[in-house]
């Protein structure tokens, strides 16, 4: 077993040019950020909008430059990857965003929609795509009635199926959630997270979720990392995080979460 | 006394190709002077749908089939389109879950304010001003000045809903209805919205009937729960009974998937 972190990130910055009123402001929406995330294990990433979350997935699933620092990847320097070796760095990472609706083409099928990575790839005859996008809509949970509906025929729970089915086509190691259960209802919600859950111990995968929802994260991630203003200020267990948060900004995202009367059993 | 709001038997229906779809059924319910109350649902099951019916302003494939809704004691339902319009914004306003949406890009947020003033009071455009400030600073823009000149685009998420919650309250209205206000907004900012729709509750004495599918939100400013499932009501009851102690399978359903945490007297599910 690799003991190496699956993720290191170190002092990563990202600095934006804006123009505001005429003038050019620069606005730093990473400021020197420290991440490990191990093997096998979901590590959630809470902050407020603008706190840097989702540039922070966006740096680590190489689709933005960082200004400053260094992402390690399974031990590889992701900056310096080339050819075949990032192509294989972008299938391990995978995104999974809130609006699946807007995610997803809607002029595909269900089935297309998911063995299209496959397709880009050159993987397969198309007959054996068709079968292994089914395997894996069954895998998600999907009925295989949907399989040649489109996206906007199908419910946001089994949109949001889907849209892991396409994610897992290409075998990732790594799942980025982008605030993936928010907009659904709660039991939808809790439906989604149960099947990653399942998802997470059949096939090894480790998870970064994004979210500002502390109550929903702290029930679903080993550890959560709290951002405010492009720093990571605090990491615990979930449960210590709420016994006792250290930093202001946690104090208030805990103060923020509505205290819900238990449910007798 | 009779409440406030007092809906009876109430049936909406969609007209489809393939027949009527029924959106509200045999709602009955009522909703007292200063009181907030909840109505907790999945998207679908007919909040919405309900809302713009108590407003008259329901889409023109919708009508209400049966029912009354009675507001200080006349029947909405009955009363002619320009006296809905007197009465909506002025007695009852709503607030809807999109602030982005609901404001005009294109103009100073203070004008959009003073509009509503205009438009149900017979006075100078001075006073609409100075009650349009005097809202603004009431949902805790202080000093009022800034805000009233600024863009929508200029302003965060929480800021304008706040916004929107003072064209909704301009004209004080007796009934406040709010349609998933904080659902587009992240946590400490929807704290923030349903800590003020308390304290404007408390402060105005104004009722809200406010829809959700967050137990959160609901269980934070509502006093009274109703559940509503494929457009009936299928409880109803105070959070605690509701949320700790629910009759329906639904509401159990909703109740058991809603993450609680430990420290704060919930349960953290397995």
């Amino acid at each position: 077993m690799n003991d190496e972190p699956l993720v290191r990130i170190r002092g990563l910055s990202k600095r934006y040019a804006r123009r505001a009123a005429g003038r050019s402001a620069a606005v730093d929406a990473l400021a020197g950020v420290d991440l490990t995330i191990d093997r096998g294990t979901v590590v959630a990433l809470v902050g407020q909008s603008g706190s840097g979350k989702s540039t922070l997935a966006r740096c680590l699933a190489g689709q933005e430059e960082p200004t400053h620092g260094e992402i390690r990847f399974d031990g590889a320097d992701v900056a310096s990857l080339r050819g075949a070796a990032l192509r294989a760095f972008r299938e391990q990472v995978q995104l999974l965003f809130q609006d699946s609706a807007a995610a997803l083409s809607p002029r595909l099928t269900a089935t297309e929609i998911v063995s299209e990575p496959l397709e880009i790839r050159g993987l397969g005859a198309p007959a054996q795509r068709r079968g292994y996008a089914m395997e894996l809509m069954e895998t998600v949970g999907l009925p295989s009635a949907v399989a040649d509906r489109r996206p906007l025929d199908l419910s946001g729970g089994q949109r949001q199926r889907l849209a892991i089915a396409r994610a897992l086509a290409v075998k990732p190691r790594l799942l980025i959630l982008d605030e993936a259960f928010a907009g659904l209802d709660a039991p939808i919600q809790a439906q989604v997270a149960a099947l990653l859950h399942e998802l997470r111990l059949r096939e090894g995968l480790t998870y970064l979720c994004i979210s500002h929802d502390l109550a929903r994260m702290s029930v679903f991630a080993d550890e959560v990392a709290i951002m405010f203003e492009g720093r990571i200020v605090e990491r615990a267990a979930a449960a210590q995080l709420f016994s006792a948060p250290q930093h202001p900004h946690t104090r208030a995202l805990v103060a923020a979460v509505p205290a819900v009367p238990p449910l007798a059993s | 006394m009779p409440g406030l709001l007092e809906v009876k038997d109430l049936a909406v229906a969609y007209d489809t190709v393939g027949g009527p779809v029924w959106a509200a059924k045999d709602l009955t319910f009522d909703v007292e002077g200063g009181e907030v109350v909840g109505l907790l649902g999945e998207s679908g099951c007919g909040k919405s749908t309900l809302l713009l019916a108590i407003l008259g302003l329901l889409p023109p494939s919708a009508r209400v089939v049966k029912g009354s809704i009675r507001f200080r004691g006349r029947d909405l339902l009955e009363r002619p389109p320009s006296e809905l319009r007197r009465v909506r914004g002025a007695e009852i306003a709503i607030v809807f879950q999109d602030p982005a949406l609901a404001l005009n890009p294109v103009r100073r947020v203070g004008a959009q304010v003073a509009e509503v003033v205009r438009a149900h009071r017979d006075q100078s455009p001075g006073r609409c001003r100075d009650d349009a400030l005097s809202t603004l600073a009431e949902v805790g823009f202080n000093p009022p000045d800034r805000v009233y000149d600024a863009y929508p685009h200029e302003l965060s998420g929480g800021q304008r809903q706040r916004v929107v919650l003072a064209q909704a309250l301009a004209c004080r209205p007796a009934l406040l209805l709010a349609d998933e206000p904080t659902a587009s907004l992240d946590s400490t900012t929807q704290a923030e919205v349903l800590g003020l729709l308390a304290s404007l509750q408390a402060r105005l004495g104004l009722a809200v009937l406010m829809a959700s599918h967050d137990l959160g939100a609901l269980a934070a400013v509502a006093r009274r729960v109703l559940v509503m499932y494929a457009g009936t009501l299928v409880e109803t009851g105070t959070p605690a009974q509701v949320f700790g102690q629910p009759l329906h399978p639904y509401t159990r359903g909703l109740s058991l998937a809603y993450p609680r945490v430990a420290m704060r007297g919930g349960v953290r599910p397995p």
